[in-house]
């Protein structure tokens, strides 16, 4: 009797299943830089508990991680939905940046304005632009046909060079020594804390608490309620209205759509320039809440951790929110390995990117199955 | 349906936490914090042959982390040495200036150095070398080794510290060479070895026969080499990326600076203030000559190096024209620290613009 394996593509897709398959892959990249760490020389076992541990294991951690889970949920969500619809926006990045600049520029025009108004409108105002950057490369590919791989990409460099005309130049703060830096933020333009320690002093809570507290809740900022509410809204209108279903389903098949009456150029305008909204609103938010103002240094990537974030959760809005905590949590916990065993920051990229690409690799076992074959 | 991974995930990290080691004895731990890779040959390898030398000492451990982006990231990397109970905390970039301000308020026990910037607090020094004395003499170098008179600069970012760089290296050229241009291009980039070599290929392509760099990369020295010019380096000894270029560099020496900053904590005499010291302290320096530099022209150098050191001439003094032709600064003048620090003008022999 012969037999072998052949692989078969599964009809119905897993679901405990596939909690099983990622645990599985994210153990077995865990064990290849535990492997990787002891051929260079270190404790593979101290570093991939260094690595973990860092990211999660600390009362400390989970500030940091959920700091950086916050641009990355936010982008992620938006470049999801375009790719529900089949439109490959990669433009997340340069959308983050020009939202920044909307905002940046409403702090700056409209500093004298109350709180109340500021605030909203920083947000709303980096929103429009970073929707308004979308709907650029929207308009191109319904317009004239061109692939928005192509012109999101090609954005992101355009508005990062906006961005630093702009620090440059007309934004730069002259009491900063013409180093490259915006005036900072008025005091009601600055997204706050979630734990203000000095607040809850003053409240009677027990200072053990407090220091528990702020421990815990680090550096991270009530732009965690955004996510909430952009993460809720997003599934309600995938799930519970007409356009939502329209974009899933024109995103299975565009030509049906068409023939079905589905404004598809329209869907298209309408995800492109959700996706810069959250984009935008995610930079404004990085900017006001951790630097207080607008540094060229705003610009780390978000845009595109973003796209490997929505192609693990595959597209869906709870797996979004668990794999940007995911990925954040590993950076997190990279730098605690580079600094503890002090590998380079090269080799501390390697690790990233092994677990990434094994995880990524064993979502293969979600779509399909390795059956026994006889003969 | 993900809460049973997550549960499998946090359980696994949090018995691991317990795996972070101890640490032995009394000893001073020093943490650095570099912008970029510290095999570059540049800025951050300059601090870490110095870290090196500070880790040779049996009771000083150090820790460093290379690559840390400016702005939001950088504040988690320095609140974690904080966290780990580093003595002193050396943080080499401008754009670390404000986290390392926010992280030192949590933590008034700690010391922390901040490289480049202009605040202080009450436990945050901050530190610089007065380097631009080191491009003023690469710019006599330069000036006496040209002979098309058209020199290329490549240079980072337009802050002041970098054009501080390109205007004393011009007075440099221009003190022994009236009629030799330094031409400007901006890389926009710390470390971009393929853009920065680039750049310098756009200016040999116009004509320049003498490529100076304000970068952490060699590609600026191996540009000149490929082409037959000549180069200037930065930071370190780049003679070894391109012998047959290199004529002489800037260079950095900060082991005793480090060494004496380490044991000013130590006895617990460590202040926090604004530190600039100059060649005569040894922290700036240049490079042995390449060996196509002639003797006459060493010499010429090497005496102005020598009135430098003694105190004797100071590089930004006047009369100073700017690129305008106007006169900025008066003879007998010189300029403070002050107008240094926010330099945003370039003097007479820059060709170039401001951003």
């Amino acid at each position: 009797m012969m037999s072998g394996w052949r692989i078969v593509s599964r009809t119905e897709p897993r679901e405990w299943g596939s909690v099983v398959i990622f645990a599985a892959a994210f153990a077995l990249s865990l064990l290849i830089c535990g492997l990787l760490l002891q051929v260079q020389g270190k404790d593979g076992a101290l570093g991939v508990g260094l690595l973990l541990s860092g990211g999660f294991g600390h009362l400390y951690s989970y500030g940091e991680t959920l700091l950086k889970a916050i641009p990355i949920f936010l982008c992620s969500l938006g470049v999801a939905l375009c790719f529900r619809l089949q439109i490959w926006n990669i433009g997340a990045e340069g959308q983050y940046v020009i939202g920044t600049l909307g905002g940046t520029w409403f702090v700056l025009t409209f500093a004298s304005l109350p709180g109340w108004l500021l605030l909203p409108g920083m947000l709303i105002s980096a929103m429009l632009a970073g929707g308004f950057w979308a709907c650029v490369s929207a308009v191109l590919r319904q317009r004239f046909g061109m692939n928005e791989i192509i012109s999101t990409l090609m954005l992101n460099y355009i508005g990062i060079e906006i961005l630093k005309y702009l620090i440059y130049g007309p934004w730069r703060d002259p009491a900063a020594m013409n180093f490259p830096v915006s005036p900072y933020f008025s005091d009601s333009a600055v997204i706050a804390q979630i734990w203000n320690s000095s607040f809850w002093l003053d409240f009677g809570l027990s200072e053990n608490i407090v220091d528990v507290m702020a421990q815990l809740c680090g550096r991270a900022h009530w732009g965690i309620l955004s996510c909430l509410i952009a993460g809720c809204l997003c599934s309600f209108f995938l799930q519970k209205t007409r356009l939502g279903y329209e974009i899933t389903a024109a995103g299975s098949n565009a030509k049906a759509a068409r023939f079905a009456g589905i404004p598809y150029s329209r869907l298209v305008i309408l995800v492109m320039f959700i996706c810069g909204a959250l984009a935008g609103l995610a930079g404004i938010q990085e900017c006001s809440a951790t630097l207080e103002r607008l540094e060229p240094h705003i610009v780390v990537g978000y845009g595109y951790t973003a796209v490997v974030v929505a192609w693990l959760a595959k597209l869906r809005t709870v797996r979004i929110a668990f794999f940007a905590i995911i990925l954040a949590g590993l950076r997190v916990g990279v730098e605690n390995v580079q600094l503890e065993l002090q590998v380079s920051n090269s080799f501390a990229n390697t690790l990233e990117g092994i677990i990434l690409i094994t995880v990524l690799a064993g979502q293969f076992f979600n779509d399909y199955s390795l059956k026994r074959k006889f003969s | 349906m993900f809460k049973r991974a997550m549960f499998l995930v946090l359980a696994l990290a949090l018995s691991c936490s317990a795996a972070l080691a101890a640490d032995a004895a009394k000893e001073i731990k020093i943490g650095f914090v570099y912008v970029s890779p510290v095999g570059d040959a540049g800025w951050s390898y300059s601090h870490d042959l110095a870290r090196q030398e500070l880790e040779k000492h049996s009771d000083i451990s150090t820790y460093y982390m290379e690559s840390v982006p400016e702005g939001a990231d950088s504040e988690r990397v320095i609140l974690s040495m904080a966290r780990k109970g580093y003595d002193l905390i050396f943080t080499t970039s401008f754009g670390y200036m404000d986290p390392t301000l926010k992280v030192a308020k949590q933590f008034p026990k700690t010391a922390f150095m901040h490289a480049s910037g202009y605040k202080t607090s009450e436990n945050v020094g901050n530190y610089f070398g007065r380097i631009y004395q080191s491009r003023y003499l690469t710019g006599m170098v330069a000036g006496l080794m040209t002979k098309k008179n058209q020199i290329g600069y490549v240079a980072a970012f337009p802050i002041p510290e970098v054009v501080r760089g390109i205007n004393a290296f011009t007075l440099g050229v221009r003190a022994v060479n009236p009629k030799a241009e330094v031409r400007v291009v901006w890389t926009k980039t710390w470390y971009d070895p393929a853009l920065e070599k680039d750049a310098a290929i756009s200016l040999l392509d116009i004509g320049v026969d003498v490529i100076a760099q304000h970068q952490d990369s060699p590609g600026p020295q191996e540009a000149a080499q490929d082409r037959g010019a000549y180069s200037v380096g930065y930071h370190s000894d780049m003679s070894r990326f391109a012998p047959e270029a290199h004529l002489v560099a800037a260079v950095w020496n900060w082991v005793p600076f480090y060494l004496e900053a380490v044991d000013q904590v130590r006895k617990g005499t460590w202040q926090p203030k604004s530190d600039w010291p100059g060649m005569e302290s040894g922290i700036v320096d240049i490079s042995p000559y390449g060996k196509m530099v002639p003797e006459d022209v060493r010499a010429t150098v090497d005496q102005r190096k020598q009135e430098i050191v003694d105190g004797k001439y100071v590089v930004f003094s006047g009369p100073i024209n700017d690129q305008s032709g106007k006169l900025r600064v008066e003879p007998g003048k010189v300029l403070s620290d002050q107008e240094l620090i926010s330099f945003d003008w370039f003097v007479d022999g820059v060709v170039g613009t401001m951003n």
